[in-house]
Order: structure tokens, then C-alpha cells, then sequence
């Protein structure tokens, strides 16, 4: 059921403010959230003032450049730092996205970092994907068949059925789109959200796949497909600019044209 | 550390306001609003049935200001939730999926929606010599 207010546990207070270093000329504010599991404390929001002439060009770099130089328990997730690891997605200025591709000079005011939206948060940054991942697992995404191929030769693709796969198999499973989800927020217990489901129609529409029936079986359900309402904020935020709304479409159009 | 005491991470709170978003609440919103003018719809077609009398108070609410006001508001809801339920069977035959063309049609929805109910209004005083 949707609750749109936060629990009490998870209220955001105001917290420590850590002024620029003296002399910086050039800076630029990050209100930052925090929370520990230790200190027994609400969620409170830090305010960090960044001087921008020692700082790289996006959110990863100042936020890099917070944990080395100014509080080093600040904790997040990053990996790669070019936008193809997905680890240090985040909630920017009001939107998800990937802090490695996100410019610090496209957001106006002060930069607001928060972590996926409506996620149980492991430490500051840092949202518990344990869910996520399970309902990754739950879509079986691997390829299934039950005919041999011929052996020595790979399974061949048509360059049209190889096609339908583009704009799928790049996904990088950041969760961004899942998670600005208003449908998956409220009921992301069973709704599987456009990433996953994304997922699920990579191996929907591979035609390689002979599991096509049994994929669909378990997605025809009023929650785990259905939930979706074509709100579109998932193609809005994804920061590799897919269209899991498309992909979504995609299966319910599987769903009617099977009948 | 008992991940049961984990936080919710905040959602409504921090999300900024998109058309993607905005259109797809009100399009609910709408909908519960027609839901409700219906019931009252009905309402004044019994009192049309039960006599002069009743038909003449509801006749006389309907004319106050707060009555033209919850009218004018309804005959939006229901351009708006038209106007969107036709960009729905779109997205239903798999057409306007892309960023740009949802922000295209979602604009358009709501152009077209205040145009017919304010050209609908124009029409309705104008029939009566009111205009």
C-alpha cells in the first residue's frame, strides 16, 4: 500500500555544515544525505562547500573529492567512473542518475545528492539492492533452449532479429529507472519495475530463446507486469538513455498477441 | 547493525516533478474526480425526476459560483482524462514511446484539454444567448 510520507526512523534532519578551505574562490555547495547504522541517529542531510578550482568536472569527483579530503566516512558505491559499472547511481539534484556522467555545472542551485529513492540505505549513499537483485534472478535471464545447437556452430541471429535486442542489452542494472518508478515505489514488493522488466524482454524478444511462453506465463499477473501505468519516468531518468517504458509496451503487446 | 532499522531512503520528498510524472497523477486524480461527478450527474438527473422543487435547488447550486467553479473543474477533468486515455491507447498499440514524443503528446494533452473545455464553455453560454 502507498505511504507517501517517510517512517519516522527515516525523517531527514538537518546536519554538520564543513565550510570551503580557506581562500577557495570558486565554490560550489553538496547537501549530502547520511546515515549510519551506529550512532542510533536519524537521517540528516551535510552540507559540504567544494572549491570547484581543485575539483573535477562531475558529482563522482567531488564526491571522491569529500571522502579523501574532508570527511572520510562519507561511504558510496563506485567503480568504473564512466558510466558503464552503474555503481554510483544516485539521486542528483532531484533525479536519478549516474554521479560518474552527471556535471556538477548542470545543476543550477545547490547540488542535493541523495540515495536511490524509496530504498532500504545501508550507510549514507548506499541503498540494500538485495531485492532488486532477487527479482533480477526470478526473470531467469539467461538462455534458455531445449534444441542443440549444431556442434561447432554458434546459435545464428538474422542482423533484423539481432536488431531487436538493441537499446536492451545495454543496460547496465543501475536501478535509476526502477527506483524514480512511482508504481515501483509503492509497490516494488511485487511489481518487478522497468528494470527488471527491461530484462525480461531482452530474453522475450531473443530469438534464440525457446522459453518465450513460460517468460510470459510468469509475467501475466495484475503486479508483476501490470503495475506498470506508462508514467514514463523511468525513460526520463535512465542515464544510458534507454526506454524501458518501450520494453514494457513491448511485453504487454507479447501478452495480447499470443491470445 | 539490524538491517530492520535501516531508513527509507526519501522518494517523494526529493523527486523533482516531471511532466512524466505530473500527467500520470493527474490523469488518476481526474478519473476519481469524474467518479465523483458522476454520482453527482445522477443526482441531478433523480432530482430532475422527484419535482420542480428539488430540480430548482439543485438548478440554482449549480448557477452559484462555487457550482460553475465545481463544473468548469469536472468539464476539465474530463477533456484531460480523454484527452490522455487516447495518448494511453497509443502507448497500448506501441506508438509515442520515445522521450521526445511522450513530452510532444503529453504537451498536446494538455493544450487540447483546456482549448475544448474553454471552447466547450464558450459554445454552452453562447447557446444560450449568454455571449
Amino acid at each position: 500500500m502507498a505511504e507517501f510520507t517517510l517512517p519516522a526512523n527515516s525523517k531527514i534532519r538537518e546536519g554538520k555544515t564543513w565550510p570551503a578551505p580557506e581562500g577557495a574562490k570558486n565554490t560550489k555547495t553538496f547537501r549530502i544525505y547520511r546515515w549510519n547504522g551506529d550512532d542510533g541517529k536519524t537521517p540528516q542531510v551535510d552540507t559540504y562547500e567544494v572549491d570547484m578550482d581543485d575539483c573535477g568536472p562531475m558529482v563522482l569527483d567531488a564526491v571522491i573529492k569529500i571522502k579523501n579530503e574532508v570527511d572520510s566516512t562519507l561511504t558510496f558505491r563506485r567503480s568504473c567512473r564512466e558510466g558503464v559499472c552503474g555503481s554510483c547511481a544516485m539521486n542528483i539534484d532531484g533525479t536519478n542518475t549516474l554521479a560518474c556522467t552527471k556535471y556538477i555545472d548542470d545543476v543550477k542551485d545547490d547540488v542535493k545528492v541523495y540515495p536511490l529513492p524509496h530504498m532500504p540505505v545501508v550507510k549514507d549513499l548506499v541503498p540494500d539492492l538485495t531485492q532488486v537483485y532477487a527479482q533480477y534472478r526470478s526473470i531467469e535471464p539467461w538462455l534458455k533452449s531445449d534444441t542443440q545447437p549444431t556442434p561447432g556452430k554458434e546459435r545464428l541471429q538474422s542482423p533484423e532479429e539481432r536488431k531487436k535486442l538493441d537499446g536492451m542489452w545495454e543496460c547496465i542494472l543501475c536501478f535509476c529507472c526502477s527506483t524514480s518508478c512511482p508504481s515501483y515505489w509503492w509497490n516494488g514488493d511485487r511489481y518487478l519495475g522497468p528494470a527488471i522488466l527491461l530484462q525480461a524482454n531482452r530474453w522475450i524478444q531473443d530469438s534464440r530463446d525457446e522459453a518465450t511462453g513460460e517468460r510470459l506465463d510468469e509475467l501475466e499477473d495484475p503486479f508483476r507486469l501490470y503495475r506498470c501505468h506508462t508514467i514514463m519516468n523511468c525513460t526520463k531518468t535512465c542515464p544510458k538513455d534507454l526506454n524501458p517504458a518501450k520494453a514494457i509496451g513491448e511485453i504487454k503487446q507479447a501478452m495480447v498477441a499470443r491470445r | 547493525m539490524a538491517s530492520q532499522n535501516r531508513p527509507l531512503s526519501p522518494h517523494l520528498q526529493v523527486y523533482k516533478p516531471q511532466l512524466t510524472s505530473v500527467m500520470s497523477i493527474m490523469h488518476r486524480a481526474t478519473g476519481i474526480a469524474l467518479a465523483v461527478g458522476t454520482l453527482l450527474l445522477v443526482f441531478w438527473l433523480i432530482a430532475a425526476a422527484t419535482g420542480e422543487r428539488t430540480f430548482g435547488d439543485i438548478q440554482a447550486f449549480n448557477a452559484s459560483l462555487i457550482g460553475k467553479l465545481l463544473l468548469f473543474g469536472w468539464s476539465f477533468a474530463l477533456f484531460y482524462h480523454l484527452c490522455n486515455g487516447i495518448r494511453h491507447l497509443f502507448w497500448d498499440a506501441g506508438k509515442g514511446f520515445g522521450l521526445e514524443a511522450a513530452y510532444r503528446n503529453g504537451r498536446l494533452v494538455v493544450v487540447a484539454s483546456i482549448a475544448l473545455t474553454v471552447l466547450s464553455w464558450v459554445w454552452g453560454y453562447a447557446s444560450m444567448g449568454a455571449l
